[in-house]
């Protein structure tokens, strides 16, 4: 643990990149994943296709690939040159990321039994009336635990960028690792305890929120 | 698509059903528009020149058949495939051990088996795959093997603790009346029936692991990424596109392949259980069990 006091100021830039990487790809990535949702649940066939074909695609393909895809092959392909280091973790993850919050939430609404959109129209409600008072407070607890799930994931998947020029938490434990053949445990050990203050609470919050669940239904 | 996801939507009537139509033709438009101005975009950069020919006739004196050959055995069989075939018994047979000991009467066995999952299902692959190789000295493979069986030990034994949680609780309450001991019901009666139910959802983890076998490529493991990376740095940039999707493809096709399988199963188990729940019926003497206690 030495190594990681004496550079606790590089730990902490770490971290907070981390997070930064973590928060900002993961508004982004709600945002599409709800926009991808929406899609899949439409009336209307090509905008089902399209988000079905980008789901399927991405959600099968390696973060590793789609960072390596994004460095090396998007200027040729698009044209589109993305700056090495946070901004292209943080385009590389919202892509990634959004596939599972798309599906968290779609699993989410088809769990809603088909009786209750059923009644809600038949009392009377319009389409959004009977989306937001009575299908989403009911999908909203079926997605909770699955969606926080996505985002531990998430965050866990933020040291891919480690691999690309990017300074964040398991680049650092790597560095300070190399330097520091002596305390390399007590390196390791703390940096992994960075990781389980951000997703520990997650986890276990998930898991009450479960057991909630499951007592009242 | 499916018949559920219409259940938001009332059955049009005329006006709605032109209006789909509308937007249809719309939407059509817009994303075709888009993939075509993407295609003459790329073609303006040069991109549809005899670079694409790497894929089938070669180059700088590789045959296309070297290069699929490198692309599925040097990368995908030996590399990717090979990580996951020594990780996965390794976490099937921990998991299980996680997962008894998580029952376990005593606190002593229980409580480190709870941290345990809940650690290292916190904790990035990466950085577990990092402490094998500098920590404990371990070769690429290794660590890359390291990595994957730590995490989906932990995720695997949660998904099994569910599994459990979701038997009636009947089950185990039989299983220790007719005399077994606990660890025998669990053994005999609780996990079979889980492993059963979350068979599905075990699969997918298979995609999840398949997938992060591809960290070992920033670790310089040999996998399929990493092969692909030596193509196109020996072909040259030119080559990089075509190479990249090449292994995207081979991804997709992989994970694809494996998600249809336990897709397949969930039918296969659902009619299973179907008829079960219908020869039970027949049964006088389970006919009063009631409906819907089974699992799932």
């Amino acid at each position: 643990m030495g190594a990681l006091i004496e550079n606790s100021d590089l730990l902490w830039r770490a971290f907070t990149t981390t997070l930064w990487i973590a928060v900002a790809a993961g508004v982004l990535a709600f945002v599409w994943g709800v926009t991808l949702a929406a899609f899949r649940a439409s009336p209307v066939a090509p905008l089902r296709t399209f988000a079905t074909a980008y789901v399927t695609v991405v959600r099968n393909t390696p973060l590793t690939l789609i960072f390596l895809f994004m460095l090396n092959a998007a200027p040729q392909l698009f044209g589109l040159v993305v700056p090495l280091g946070v901004p292209m973790a943080i385009l590389s993850m919202t892509l990634y990321t959004a596939t599972f919050v798309c599906e968290a939430i779609r699993s989410g609404i088809n769990s809603v039994g088909v009786g209750q959109a059923e009644a809600a129209r038949s009392v009377g409600l319009t389409f959004v009336q009977t989306l937001s008072l009575v299908v989403l407070p009911q999908a909203f607890r079926s997605v909770i635990p699955p969606l926080i799930n996505v985002y531990i994931a998430h965050i866990k998947n933020t040291s891919v960028a480690a691999g690309f020029a990017t300074t964040e938490l398991v680049a650092v434990a790597n560095r300070l690792a190399n330097g520091n053949p002596g305390d390399v445990v007590g390196i390791f050990a703390g940096v992994g305890l960075a990781f389980l203050v951000m997703t520990l609470p997650l986890s276990i919050t998930a898991e009450s929120f479960e057991s909630k669940v499951a007592v009242a239904r | 698509m499916s018949e559920k996801q219409q259940v938001l939507y009332d059955v049009p009537g005329p006006k709605a059903i032109v209006r789909d139509k509308i937007y249809t033709v719309v939407f059509s438009v817009v994303i075709l528009g888009g993939l075509a101005w993407f295609a003459i975009d790329a073609y303006q950069r040069g991109l549809f020149d005899d670079r694409w020919q790497v894929l089938w006739d070669g180059a700088k004196g590789f045959s296309g058949l070297e290069v699929w050959n490198r692309l599925l055995w040097d990368g995908l069989v030996l590399g990717t495939l090979k990580a996951v075939a020594i990780a996965v018994p390794i976490v099937a047979v921990l998991a299980l051990v996680l997962t008894i000991a998580r029952q376990a009467p005593s606190r002593w066995v229980k409580w480190p088996a709870y941290g345990f999952t809940h650690v290292f299902r916190g904790i990035p692959v990466l950085l577990i795959i990092y402490f094998g190789v500098i920590a404990l000295n371990l070769k690429p493979l290794w660590a890359v093997v390291l990595g994957l069986v730590v995490y989906n030990t932990a995720v695997v034994a949660e998904i099994l603790r569910a599994g459990i949680a979701a038997l009636p609780r009947g089950q185990k309450e039989a299983g220790l009346s007719v005399g077994l001991s606990p660890l025998a019901t669990m053994m005999r009666i609780q996990l079979p029936q889980a492993i059963r139910i979350m068979l599905p959802a075990l699969i997918s983890q298979i995609v999840v692991l398949l997938k992060d076998t591809s960290l070992g490529f920033i670790i310089g493991y040999v996998e399929l990424l990493t092969v692909t990376k030596t193509l196109y740095n020996f072909f040259g940039n030119s080559y990089v596109v075509p190479l990249i999707l090449a292994a995207a493809v081979i991804y997709i096709t992989v994970n694809m392949a494996v998600s249809s399988l336990a897709t397949w199963l969930e039918g296969r188990l659902r009619r299973a259980r179907r008829q079960v729940t219908a020869g039970e019926q027949d049964d006088p003497l389970v006919a009063g069990t009631p409906a819907g206690q089974g699992p799932l």
